[in-house]
């Protein structure tokens, strides 16, 4: 039986912004799909197009950049 | 907290006193802030977590000053804290103890929208990040239980359905929870709150409801007790309620004991004494059973008749625990006859079924008539017992019927089953047959009776009042004792002439050593509860005399009982919070099932009556005490018994930052606050917008939930009232705000869900107040862009339609062309409250004896605007003046300055310095990484599978180790890591639990302590991102948390030590511009002993303060200082002072380097000068502006403010200058001011209408007839300012309206310099028609603009301005006086207009903060830098544009890529470490340390294994 799609996403995520709004979001317990994966930058400055590349490379369905 | 990390980091001690559990305040609260539409917390939270981090700043919460002795800088300051409950160094905060907390109250930082427990953190972001306990005291149901019990805490836990833990809490202080469930006296109900508003709770059903709910299922086997002290053996005589409670505690502390009785069963008065009607045999042998069982020997059918013996058997310590089983025969005649019984055999026999047997027992047999003698609770029992054995029964008693000592409930009780009663009777003889058998009693009535002191008893009766109740039993019931018979005189145990056991009140203890004594046989008869108290005191009597310690118990804290008074209770009512609502009724059995048999006659609640009896409690205490969170806390740092405490600490000065309240409300009836559930205040409304409120930032009305479509803000409630002479500064900008966020949400809503509809806002207003930097253009948006309806018009009243809650406003706008009323209808009503000082901040002010002004805002002087009246004390934030956040920062680092100035000399004298061992180079060594997988309690392993996570890990490459904790960031565990890092030769960490914005540094300083570089440390976030995210999902969780920490242990291998390096700093100052601003800044940091270089361009020190000719000052407090003899002062001590070198006529043309290492070029004195310095300070002041608007520059007679001044100031009698007093014909007598010219249209230039009511007042001052009109656009005299406009409008000033789109003209009638006359047209919008206003002399309110060298300045540091062209601060909110460059600060107008007051703070905030890199003797590089590899540089310039603060510079000094000359240079110590640069890099010559490309990378491709 086929699974059904579930789009596998990295999340790029501001260490002052996104990365601590991500914080929040699990202290007010709101639910979200297992399958999105966070890594920290120090800022989305310094996401380089190359992860987001490489990312989609290593098998990630999307990539989402937060900051 | 912006005090507490400039005092810290430039090196002092500090002690951050906050009353509430979390620092934060009212920031904390809000949603966004202005004029950037900012997220508050996302803005205060790094704050609050570097205050928490910081080493050097130690947060006391709950605290509060209660005195301080002795002279600024060497204080004595006592701090009362109150306890939290909760350990702050165990607290994990992981929320498993408010899981469980039944009671909730109203929620204070959610503005009560919501409810929390009494158990809760602040908010989320809460810095201490733990939780704390809300205790009012002990509620008067447990303090009035002679045992203790947590009444309300089972009660909450009844209401919840959660019948164990309520069980739980119960059996805590009580063994027999089944038994006084039953039959206790519930002297808890007679305290009861709830009493003084209709009926007490019903407590005693409640318990008895939750044992039966227990009692229903099948009883768990108990686990018999450790005995630790096996010698200790204690005997205990009596296997009643005391005995047994002492034998259950003496037990569970490891103490052997053995009860001896001397009945066939056990449970002394309770199984001999109490009718089965009342208390059922099987629940009293199930909670005996309860303590036999925990290991207890039990010896029935056992008289004990030597003490010596047992102790000669070996046991330690006896108690005596004897229950009062001898009745009392009067000595009446006849009392020996046969068929007269005692109370205490009779109801032995009863219930041990000798009646039941047909005559077959050895009790002494009843006839059919039952005559019982006695009117307490025991001749009740006899009488209904009586009953039940189908005899005729009378009651006779010496009380009259109210006298009666027995329970009403149970006489009326024995009235209904058909017991006889005869009160007010004395017993006169026993008659007897012939053969002494008993055949009636002769009484007499009674009139009076009383005790003598010696205990006699004197009656009066009734006159010929004989006569006879016939009956053939009699049951004495008159009082009963202890059987003390088997205690010989000579056995060194004291007997009383009560004949009770003498003992000590306080220790149990007898007259001979090792005896004790508890119940009734030291206390005669008592009730069930207080037994179970003397057992349990004498119990830890014993343990205390078997360890050999003082018998004495040790004191214990007396705790506030919380007695609610009527008044309190109506308010409660009136708040909605409670109704009234009696009792839920006890059901009973019916009358005739119960006198068939010994049924129980009350049968108790169900579930449902159980809830809503329970339901009704007021939850006096707040906490309730139920324990709940003690047994969930995995941690122990829960503390029910902590106690406050008074800290002395030494301390050099004070700062005083205790912030707001918002004004009350529902004190304004007329706006129906309250009343209205769809009215409601600022901060509510706040809340209601926060993504992370009540409503997840859903604006709700209150009555029915429903999106409202029509919003109206009301502004000025406490503000600018009769009660209130001052504005509040900040709520028409947060009003505007909160109108443009409203309406962003809506747009928003429709995006998602399309019809959702708009959202109309109209703010109700007298003046705009968007007075300062970017808020007149935020204003704008929000009527422009926002469609924000802005109407001119004092609202009086909100009426409220009852059925549909929508509110009505009625008023009428002349501005708006609305002169008739109009009546409109809105969803929702916020108000715009004002600010005001607590009381109890205006105690605290008291207490530390500064001068307060009457609403409490503390006093402070124009040039010194933040010391108090107390030296040593300083003052900042709105506890001065209403004010916004920047100006609250500003005033937090001026405050700083203020006592670093004083404490100079003790800088670093207490700061903190951690030692750790060396750093072990880990070049040589394979990669070794160890992983720690955390439970988080249950928060991470109650929703995924930790162990396997662990298990998974160990499988990774290069991982050596891994293992799962309950708790990884506890203190052992720390250690642990520490020594397992050292053991297994670890050279990389991993640790999976929470969030590295928390927790990272605690870790990182564990590696350092166990030798390694704290940079070969990752984190996998299975908690917030994981656990807590996913909690329905355990096995996708459990994989995520595993594909977390794959991708951590990826990384981990990546890592590399990173070395910080140290810069060191040149500890001079460099401040451009030598006005107000550059002066008090150089005295502040001069002060503090660094050597200041000041540069003014100008010939004469001063700035703009060299034009002012007064200052303005309300009438009743004059300052009697003029701005050129402060202004001389200020130079005088400038000049004077040896530290500071001032340099005039002075340029400069360049400065190189970065914060600590500045070197600059300044051309002085035809010289060109190189100066070293740390820092620089830009005060470079700003300038009137001059135009052509209104005809200015045609006629000597149209002036600016600031040549008004002069030329007022000239024409001053007296003044210097003025020459003789006829000049005052010079004034005109016909003023006109417009204010708002030019550039003013487009920004608010602050200090223009409070300069132009000064001048005008100044102008009726000198010559009272003058005709003054002031044409104006919003008047914005903000915060204390109102006072003037009040004054000037008292003084007959006219002020008369104007939009921008209807601009007053000017014509200039006759230019003829002697006649002049000049006339402005206007249209006056009250009269609805044009005026003209002929006038002598028109003058201009021109705004402040930059100074024309401010962008050649601005270019040649590399700074940004803004707009307007005023310098750009790093950030608007928090760092207000920083650039974005580091070691470049700005004061006073340079950034924006501003007052004397306001500048002098300024400038001592850009000392503080310059202070904070000159307090340094080395500044230490961040760890995430960019670096260049010159090698790769081709020199393009993308990272020197790119960087947002213009870090990299290209230099010769570098090699670029083959070899040519010039490359890039990114200095590590301003370096952000923000990275665009690396990512920007076309050649990839930038590498972010500890952010490499290679180490991302790695974790991406660990991603998807």
């Amino acid at each position: 039986m086929d699974k059904p799609y579930i789009p596998e996403i990295i999340a790029f995520c501001c260490h002052y912004c996104a990365y601590a709004a991500a914080d929040l979001a699990g202290s007010m317990r709101l639910d979200y799909p297992p399958s999105i994966k966070i890594v920290e930058v120090p800022c989305s400055g310094k996401v380089d197009p190359i992860y987001v590349l490489r990312a989609l490379e290593e098998g990630a369905d999307g990539v989402l950049v937060a900051g | 907290m912006q005090a507490s990390l400039d005092l810290g980091d430039q090196g002092y001690k500090v002690y951050l006193i906050e009353k509430e559990t979390a620092i934060g305040g009212k920031m904390a609260q809000l949603d966004k802030t202005f004029p950037t539409n900012d997220c508050a917390m996302c803005t205060i939270s790094p704050k609050l977590v570097e205050v928490g981090r910081h080493p050097n700043v130690e947060i006391l919460t709950g605290a509060e000053i209660v005195d301080v002795s002795g002279k600024a800088g060497d204080f004595d300051a006592r701090i009362w804290i109150e306890p939290r409950y909760i350990d702050l160094e165990d607290c994990v905060a992981c929320n498993d103890c408010v899981e469980v907390c039944p009671v909730v109250v109203p929620d204070i930082f959610n503005e009560e929208l919501v409810q929390r427990h009494a158990v809760y953190k602040q908010y989320p972001q809460a810095v201490p990040n733990a939780y704390a306990i809300t205790k009012a005291g002990i509620a008067p149901c447990r303090d009035a239980c002679p045992a203790g019990q947590r009444a309300q805490g089972y009660i909450a836990l009844i209401r919840e359905g959660r019948w164990e833990d309520a069980y739980r809490v119960i059996k805590m202080d009580n063994p027999f929870p089944g038994i006084c469930g039953r039959i206790c006296n519930h002297r808890c109900e007679t305290s009861c709150n709830r009493g003084k508003f209709d009926e007490p709770i019903n407590i005693r059903a409640l318990k008895r409801f939750v044992t039966d709910k227990v009692y229903e299922q099948p009883r768990t086997e108990i686990t018999p007790a450790e005995i630790l002290y096996p010698e200790d053996r204690v005997a205990i005589i009596g296997a009643g309620p005391s005995g047994l409670t002492a034998a259950q505690d003496l037990i569970m502390n490891g103490y052997p004991v053995t009860i001896f009785e001397a009945m066939p069963v056990a449970g002394g008065m309770l199984r001999l004494g109490v009718p089965e009607y009342r208390l059922p045999t099987e629940i009293i042998e199930r909670e005996v059973q309860d303590i036999v069982d925990l290991g207890v020997e039990l010896k029935l059918n056992h008289r004990v008749d030597d003490l010596d013996l047992l102790f000669e058997e070996g046991y330690k310590s006896i108690l005596i625990a004897v229950g009062a089983h001898e009745g009392i025969r009067l000595p009446i005649p006849g009392s020996n006859f046969e068929g007269v019984i005692i109370n205490t055999r009779f109801l032995r026999d009863v219930r041990l079924g000798k009646y039941q047997d047909n005559g077959q027992s050895d009790a002494p047999p009843l006839g059919d008539r039952v005559l019982v003698l006695g009117g307490g609770n025991v001749a009740i029992d006899c009488a209904r017992s009586a009953i039940r054995l189908g005899k005729e029964v009378h009651l006779a008693c010496l009380e009259s019927r109210s006298e009666m000592p027995a329970h009403d409930w149970e006489i009326e009780a024995a009235i209904d089953e058909g017991v006889h009663i005869y009160p007010g009777r004395s017993f006169e003889r026993i008659l007897g047959t012939e053969e002494d058998r008993v055949r009636g009693l002769e009484l007499m009535e009674v009139s009076n009776f009383s005790f003598d002191e010696g205990g006699g008893l004197h009656v009066e009766k009734v006159p010929d009042s004989t006569h006879e109740i016939p009956c053939d039993t009699v049951i004495f019931s008159v009082g009963q004792r202890a059987g003390l018979a088997f205690i010989p005189e000579d056995a060194g145990v004291g007997i009383t002439n009560k004949q009770t056991i003498a003992i000590n009140p306080n220790t149990f203890a007898a007259t001979k050593a090792g005896v004790f004594a508890a119940g009734d046989s030291v206390s005669g008869t008592a009730f069930v509860i207080e037994s179970v108290e003397s057992g349990h005191q004498v119990a830890n009597s014993i343990m205390r005399y078997l360890q050999g310690e003082d018998l004495e118990p040790p004191p214990t804290p007396d705790l506030p009982v919380v007695e609610l008074s009527e008044a309190d209770l109506d308010d409660r009512k009136a708040r909605g919070e409670i109704s009234h609502q009696p009792r839920v009724p006890l059901p009973e059995l019916d009358l005739n099932d119960r006198v068939s048999g010994f049924a129980e006659v009350e049968l108790g609640y169900d579930e449902n009556n159980a809830r809503a009896e329970a339901a009704r409690c007021l939850a006096c205490g707040i906490c309730s005490e139920c324990m709940s969170c003690v047994f969930a806390c995995g941690k122990d740092a829960i503390h029910h018994d902590m106690v406050g405490e008074n800290r002395n600490i030494n301390i050099g000065a004070i700062i005083l930052a205790p912030g707001f309240q918002t004004y009350r409300a529902e004190l304004s009836e007329e706006y129906g606050f309250g009343r209205f559930p769809n009215v409601v205040t600022s901060l509510q409304y706040e809340r209601m917008l926060t993504a992370s409120g009540p409503t997840s930032g859903h604006v709700r009305r209150p009555s029915d939930q429903e999106s409202p479509k029509r919003i109206a803000f009301l502004q000025c409630i406490g503000s600018r009232d009769q009660n209130h002479d001052y504005c509040s500064s900040v709520c028409c900008m947060y009003a505007a705000k909160e109108a443009i966020m409203t309406i962003e949400h809506a747009r928003a809503e429709e995006r998602t869900h399309p019809g959702s509809g708009d959202v109309f806002c109209q703010v109700f207003f007298i003046d705009t107040r968007s007075y300062s930097k970017g808020y007149e253009e935020y204003y704008r948006r929000a009527e422009e862009k926002y469609g924000v309806a802005y109407t001119r018009c004092r609202i009086s009243q909100v009426v409220e339609d009852p059925h549909t809650h929508n509110l009505i406003v009625r008023y009428s706008s002349p501005y708006e062309d609305h002169a008739e009323p109009i009546e409109e209808e809105f969803d929702l009503v916020v108000l715009s409250v004002g600010m005001e000082i607590s009381e109890s901040v205006k105690d605290l002010g008291r207490q530390l004896g500064i001068e307060l002004d009457e609403y409490g805002f503390c006093h402070t002087t124009l040039f010194d605007p933040l010391q108090t009246s107390r030296e040593g004390l300083y003052a900042a934030g709105p506890f001065r003046e209403p004010k916004d956040i920047p100006e609250s920062v500003i005033e937090g680092s001026g405050a700083a300055a203020k006592a670093s100035q004083l404490l100079a000399p003790a800088r670093h004298s207490l700061a903190i310095k951690k030692e750790y061992p060396p750093e072990r180079s880990i070049d040589s060594e394979e990669t070794r990484i160890g992983v720690f997988v955390c439970h988080c309690g249950s928060n991470i392993g109650g929703y995924l599978d930790v162990p396997s996570v662990a298990d998974y890990a160990s499988s990774l490459p290069h991982v050596v180790h891994a293992e799962d904790n309950l708790y990884t960031c506890s203190q052992d565990t720390i250690a642990h890591i520490i020594d397992t890092t050292i053991e297994l030769g670890l050279n990389r960490v991993v640790v999976s639990s929470c969030t590295p914005i928390t927790h990272e540094p605690l870790f990182q300083d564990a590696l350092r302590q166990a030798g390694l570089n704290p940079h070969l440390f990752e984190m996998a976030n299975i908690r917030n991102q994981c656990s807590w995210v996913h909690s329905d999902n355990w096995e996708e969780a459990t994989e995520k948390a595993r594909t977390l920490t794959r991708m951590a242990v990826a990384r981990a291998e990546k890592l590399d030590p990173v070395e910080i390096s140290e810069v060191p700093v040149c500890q001079e100052a460099l401040i451009v511009g030598g006005g107000a601003a550059g002066l008090n800044a150089a005295l502040n940091l001069a002060g503090q002993g660094f050597p200041v270089h000041v540069l003014e361009h100008k010939s004469q020190l001063g700035g703009n303060l060299n034009l002012l000719r007064y200052f303005s000052a309300p009438k009743d407090s004059p300052i009697d200082v003029t701005p050129q003899e402060y202004l001389q002062d200020l130079i005088d001590e400038v000049e004077s002072h040896p530290l500071i070198s001032i340099y005039l006529n002075a340029e400069l043309l360049e400065t190189d380097g970065f914060k600590g290492n500045f070197t600059s070029t300044i051309q002085f004195d035809q010289e060109l000068i190189s100066i070293k310095h740390g820092v620089i300070i830009i005060a470079t002041g700003g300038v009137e502006y001059k135009g052509e608007e209104y005809q200015y520059g045609k006629s000597p007679h149209i002036k600016t403010q600031q040549e008004f001044e002069a030329f007022l100031g000239e024409h001053i009698p007296g003044a210097p200058g003025s020459g003789s007093d006829d000049r005052v014909g010079e004034l005109p007598d016909r003023l006109t001011m417009i204010q708002c010219v030019g550039p003013a249209e487009k920004f608010c230039s602050r200090i223009c209408c409070t300069t132009a009511i000064k001048n005008a007042l100044k102008l009726k001052e000198i010559k009272p007839d003058a005709e003054i009109t002031v044409l104006y656009r919003d008047i914005r005299t903000y915060g204390f300012k109102e006072r003037l406009y009040t004054e000037a409008r008292e003084a007959g000033i006219r002020f008369i309206h104007f939009e921008f789109d209807r601009k007053p003209t000017v014509e200039i009638l006759s230019a003829d310099s002697s006649e002049t006359e000049i006339a402005v047209n206007i249209y006056e919008p009250i009269l609805q028609r044009d005026v003209q206003l002929p006038t002598d002399m028109l003058v201009l309110s021109t705004p402040v603009v930059p100074d024309p060298g401010t962008k050649h300045l601005a270019n040649l540091l590399k700074c940004s301005t803004d707009m307007d062209g005023f310098y750009m601060e790093a950030h608007v909110k928090l760092r207000p006086v920083d650039f974005a460059a580091d070691g470049i600060f700005m004061a006073g107008m340079a950034h924006y207009p501003k007052f004397l007051d306001e500048t002098i703070a300024q400038a001592q905030a850009a000392s503080s903060r310059a202070a904070r890199v000159l307090s340094q003797e080395k500044i230490l590089t961040n760890s995430r830098v960019a670096q260049v590899d010159p090698q790769k540089c081709v020199g393009c310039l993308t990272c020197v544009r790119i960087c947002p603060y213009h870090v990299p510079r290209i230099t010769t000094e570098l090699d670029g890529v083959g070899g040519i000359v010039g490359a890039a240079f990114i200095e590590a110590a301003v370096c952000h470490g923000c990275g665009s640069c690396a990512s920007e890099c076309p050649a990839q010559a930038i590498q972010v340390r500890h952010s490499t490309d290679e180490q991302t990378l790695e974790k991406v491709q660990a991603f998807l294994f």
